[in-house]
């Protein structure tokens, strides 16, 4: 369990940083190495060249900003799990976030993971996507041609694929912040504490406006809208827009039962908490 | 007087360095020094002919030492891999060779060997090999291997490698004229060992000396020692293992040797290079062994109490692609299953057949779970059947205290008569009843049915024979410092030998427990020895270092004797100093007495002069008297006539979510008889081990292979072992000891007890859970996992919660 031989560079500049993967169409960005790290190791990835972003000064900083018009948190490409999950700012502007990091891998997958690189690496069973996608957040990107930003509906391609292109780096997430009177609940159940969920639900419900991301049943993370949904019907109506998978861990149905579990429970812990 | 220590839940002497992160494992070996590291070609297919290998790309690779292929071996070494245990009903014995010769039989097998100059270019060059394969069906599981409509090997008809039947009386007539017959059909899962440290190997070939030294990471270093020796053609003299820490072995480690534990030293003496194999985490799970897989049939006939007149047994064993460690995993099924029961008549027959699959040898337990499973299943359907208690109906067939010793008719693992020394199961039954609250728990199960939770309780129990033979050595040596080495010949991983084996030194010798150090493992200290597995080596090295203490001390005794112009029956040792019995002025320290043993012609220092010619001995005898030798030494083996019968009870009660199926453990409880203690916080130890890895058979652990022969779980992400979080905060433990009178110490085993009845009990807890809410729910293929338990209770149909 070696990794293939690679290049290796270590900007200190995201101009450097950028211009390194340009031309390079086999570099990989290296940021807490979490999941890229196992795949080399595996050799199921095997990049001609890591640019390890860590020694970019700056990336990691966690702001309450506005952008676009709305308000909301972004979290800096270097920005730990661990990090964004202590941070009283974030958890104040969008509780969400904390919600479902507590339920991302270890402690100490946590103490080296970035949110960012979770958001990039486009894992449907990883928690923070859904988290992007159901509050309507995006991911500032920066390229050779500069910046851009890739809003969470268009960020999700298919498994472990995203739409960032292979010169980009994605310099930051932004999170909306929770609207006044507005309610978010997070709920998932794992084979084992910490691992990649079975199933996950998060649930954004805003006056009528009642939404439920799921992540470990489709591709991609899913988002549905169940406003005007009984509560007795939700778990029912939410099949309707979905096709669970199975896998060695647990089947097709078993999968639509724990979605009918988990969006009425998820549902409810956000009427309770109201 | 110093007090007994024996009994005593003294601190592990190994945790201060284990936790201090200085342990020495194979990987820590050698590692400053100019290694050469190994990697390994493996089959990425289940069933294929190797018709060409072609390593032309791997030679221009900078950094390649050394690539073989089964053409570069030769002599021995190119013939398959020993059988390490043969066995007359094990007519089709095959194992593989070091690298595939013409074939390969499972994901995993090995087919080239590199050696470079680091890990990562030896990787590097065996993703060079090119090989050409002409793909031939798998075999995959019990049902394709019986099906037989595609053969593992093309010479052996039927996928069967053996087949073995015992019989006790006449069951089948005992049953037709049963007035209750009952039939069940049961599976039972693979898992595994995984050890923490996989397989590894060092070795360095000294050209000095002519002789090889070897690090390996196994359960016997004997047993590796003679082989390297064997398809090396060294005599064994030449070949030095030492096997330092190992972390963690559980069985696996006892099969030997390994492809890489021969052409590691092949590449070391070949290149006059230390060579180093350390296996990954990927590699453990396809290339080193499996267990537990297997298919029952049983037929149980009955009276009106429940009590057995006759018990059926069938199964079909799945031992994977070869046969290495032959048949002792279905013999163990076959004959422990009875654990504490007298079934009058019984017939048990298995086949062990071949797969595609990675090969089976003993992981804890070793056949004792599956056996448990079939038996404690069948308890449970009597009591059911008959609308009883299900501990009554245990109780109404146990052997009595007064039977013991109790011979089961059937002729065990060791080739011995299975015949139980000695244990109380009515007394462990009443311990296990009061400690996991089992009158009580119709109340409690009400009480939370009332609040919409289902709860359930399972008991389940076995009888394990251990410390099996044939013997076990020790070197007891006291230094002329006073301190006390002493060396047995197994190897240790993890259980806390040293701590023990000095507990039992210090009691005998009557020595500070500070002062005895042991060593395990090492042939240079001690040559002859077997290994530890089935729970053998309390029994055995403990017993052998109990006696090889006795014969030091009595040899003390008697220089001290001299010394000290005492009668040696008037003399004692307390803390290390000899003194006659009520007079403490006349005495003498052990070091001294080390000193006198040894008579000397040179000084080198102070201590050193009292053993010189002219201070010591009487001038008209020989310095060293006939029969006597020199130095402080004992040294004693220990060969039992027959295994030891430990014994237990666990019972679990479980939650089950009516919504998503989760199975939660509420408490776990274990009453164990393991004989005599030695020490009880170890045993413990070992309790709360076993069951971690029983809950994580039961639960959590399964080998995902496809229809192609794909293990498609092969990591810890996928391969759930279960975390410290998915154990019981507390397991309940209470001790029975009932002595064994097989051993000077009255010692059984207890290494392997805590995983035997995980699947049973858990099987039967969750079905009692279910059974008010899903009538027809019967457990019958172990493990289970939440989404599984979803699916029992669809497809009965009848949920009605
Ligand atoms: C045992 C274990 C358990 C885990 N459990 C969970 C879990 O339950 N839930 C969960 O969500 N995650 C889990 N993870 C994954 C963890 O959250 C990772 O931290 C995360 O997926 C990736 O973040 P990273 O910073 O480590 O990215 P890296 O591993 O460094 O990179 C991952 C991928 O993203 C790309 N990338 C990273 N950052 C950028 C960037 N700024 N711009 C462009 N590309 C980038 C890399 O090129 C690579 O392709 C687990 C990991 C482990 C090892």
């Amino acid at each position: 369990m070696k990794p293939a031989p690679f290049d290796y560079r270590r900007p200190g500049t995201l101009a450097e940083a950028v211009a390194s993967l340009a031309g390079e169409p086999n570099a990989k960005v290296l940021a807490g190495g979490q999941s890229l790290v196992p795949l080399l190791s595996m050799r199921l990835a095997a990049p001609s060249l890591l640019v390890d972003i860590n020694g970019i000064s700056g990336l990691d900083r966690i702001e309450v900003c506005e952008q676009q018009g709305v308000d909301g948190v972004r979290v800096g490409a270097l920005a730990r799990h661990a990090a964004v999950l202590a941070s009283p700012d974030v958890r104040r502007v969008q509780p969400l976030v904390p919600m479902a990091l507590a339920h991302v891998a270890h402690a100490t997958i946590r103490n080296r993971g970035t949110t960012v690189g979770s958001l990039v690496h486009a894992d449907a069973a990883a928690e923070m996507p859904v988290v992007l996608t159901l509050l309507g957040g995006h991911l500032e990107v920066e390229g050779p041609a500069g910046r851009r930003t890739i809003h969470a509906d268009d960020l999700y391609i298919g498994p472990l694929e995203s739409a960032l292109s292979h010169d980009e780096i994605a310099v930051a997430a932004f999170f909306p912040a929770l609207a006044p009177g507005a309610g978010v609940g997070f709920e998932e159940i794992a084979r084992r504490h910490g691992d990649y969920a079975l199933v996950g639900a998060a649930a954004l419900v805003d006056g009528d406006s009642v939404k439920v991301g799921y992540l470990s049943v489709s591709d991609v993370p899913t988002v549905v809208d169940l406003s005007g949904v009984a509560d007795a019907d939700l778990g029912e109506a939410a099949l309707e827009k979905l096709e669970p998978m199975s896998d060695i861990h647990a089947t097709a149905a078993y999968r639509s039962q724990l979605v009918r579990v988990l969006t009425e429970r998820v549902v409810r812990s956000v009427r309770k908490a109201a | 007087m110093t007090s007994k220590l024996m009994g005593q839940g003294v601190q592990r002497v190994e945790d201060q360095r284990f936790l201090r992160g200085q342990g020495r494992y194979v990987d820590d070996v050698a590692v400053e020094q100019d290694v050469l590291h190994a990697a390994v070609l493996r089959s990425p297919h289940a069933h294929a002919r190797v018709l060409d290998i072609d390593v032309s790309d791997v030679l221009d690779v900078e950094g390649v030492h050394l690539v073989y292929t089964y053409e570069d071996l030769t002599g021995p070494m190119a013939e398959p891999l020993p059988l390490l245990i043969p066995h007359p009903a094990l007519t089709e014995g095959r194992t593989q060779y070091a690298l595939a010769k013409d074939e390969v039989n499972y994901v995993g097998e090995a087919i080239a060997f590199v050696v470079a100059e680091d890990r990562y270019i030896a990787e590097d060059a065996v993703s060079k090999i090119r090989v050409q394969y002409e793909f031939l069906p798998a075999v995959v599981g019990v049902d394709a291997a019986r099906a037989a409509t595609d053969l593992v090997h093309a010479d052996v008809p039927g996928n069967i490698a053996a087949k073995l039947e015992q019989n006790v009386g006449d069951a089948v007539a005992a049953i037709a004229a049963a007035p209750h017959k009952l039939e069940l059909e049961l599976t039972i899962e693979r898992s595994a060992c995984t050890p923490m440290e996989g397989r590894g190997t060092v070795a360095r070939w000294d050209r000095d000396l002519n002789r090889l030294q070897l690090w390996t990471s196994t359960q016997s270093s004997t047993g590796v020692r003679a082989a390297v020796a064997v398809k090396m053609g060294l005599d064994l003299g030449q070949v030095d293992v030492i096997t330092p820490d190992v972390g963690g072995g559980f069985g696996v480690k006892i099969n030997h040797p390994w492809p890489e534990e021969l052409l590691v030293p092949l590449a070391a003496r070949v290149l006059g290079r230390t060579v180093k194999f350390t296996e990954d985490r990927r590699e453990h799970f396809i290339s080193s062994a499996h267990e537990r897989g297997q298919v029952q049939h049983i037929e149980v006939g009955f009276d009106d109490d429940g009590r057995l007149l006759g018990l059926n047994v069938e199964f079909w064993h799945d031992h994977g692609a070869y046969i290495p460690y032959g048949l002792i995993v279905p013999i163990i099924t076959s004959t422990q299953l009875l654990g504490p029961y007298k079934p009058q008549n019984y017939r048990v027959y298995f086949e062990s057949l071949y797969t595609n699959t990675v090969m089976v040898t003993p992981y804890r337990g070793a056949g004792r779970p599956q056996g448990c499973y079939a038996m404690e299943r069948t308890m449970d359907a009597i009591a059911k059947y008959l609308g009883k208690d299900r501990a009554e109906v245990r109780a109404v067939n146990f052997i009595q205290p007064d039977e013991f010793p109790f011979d089961q008719g059937l002729i065990f693992q060791d080739g011995r008569e299975l015949e139980y020394d000695s244990g109380d199961y009515p007394a462990s039954l009443e311990k296990i009843k009061a400690l996991v609250g089992w009158d009580e728990f119709p109340a409690f199960k009400a009480e939370m049915a009332a609040e919409g939770r289902r709860v359930g309780i399972g008991l389940a129990c076995y009888v394990e024979g251990t410390g099996v033979g044939p013997y076990e050595g020790a070197h007891v040596h006291i230094e002329t410092t006073g301190k006390v080495k002493v060396a047995t010949g197994l190897t240790t991983q993890g259980q806390g030998h040293a701590t023990v084996f000095a507990q039992l030194v210090a009691d005998e010798l009557g020595v500070k427990f500070e002062d005895v150090e042991v060593v395990t493992g090492d042939t240079r200290r001690m040559p002859y020895a077997v290994g530890t597995f089935a729970s053998r080596a309390a029994v055995m090295s403990g017993s052998a270092i109990h006696l090889a203490a006795k014969r030091a001390k009595e040899k003390a005794l008697k220089i001290a004797g001299e010394a000290l112009e005492a009668d040696p029956a008037d003399l004692e040792i307390v803390d290390g100093v000899v003194s006659v019995k009520g007079s403490p002025g006349s005495s003498i320290d052990l070091g001294t007495v080390s000193v006198l043993s040894n008579p000397l012609r040179y000084a080198f220092d102070e201590a050193s002069k009292a053993a010189t010619q002219f201070s010591v001995g009487d001038p008209g005898k020989p310095p060293v008297p006939e029969d006597e030798e020199p130095g402080l030494e004992g040294r004693d083996f220990y060969s039992p006539e027959r295994a030891t019968f430990a014994s237990g009870m666990h019972a679990v009660i479980v939650e089950t979510d009516p919504d998503t199926a989760e199975i939660t453990i509420l408490k776990y409880a274990v009453v164990h008889d393991c004989g005599n203690l030695i020490n009880p916080m170890i045993v413990e130890g070992q309790i709360h081990g076993g069951v971690a890895q029983g809950i994580g058979g039961a639960l959590y652990e399964r080998m995902a292979y496809d229809e192609s022969g794909q293990l498609l779980n092969a990591s810890f992400m996928d391969f759930l072992m279960p975390y410290v979080t998915e154990v019981p905060d507390g397991i309940d433990i209470d001790h029975l000891e009932t002595p064994s009178p097989l051993n000077p110490l009255g010692i059984k085993g207890a290494g392997e007890a805590g995983v035997i009845p995980s699947a049973a009990v858990f099987a039967a807890a969750i079905e009692d859970a279910e059974a008010p809410y899903v009538p027809g729910l019967v457990i019958t293929a172990m493990p289970i996992s939440p989404s599984e338990l979803y699916a029992l209770r669809h497809s009965q149909g009848l949920e009605n919660s």
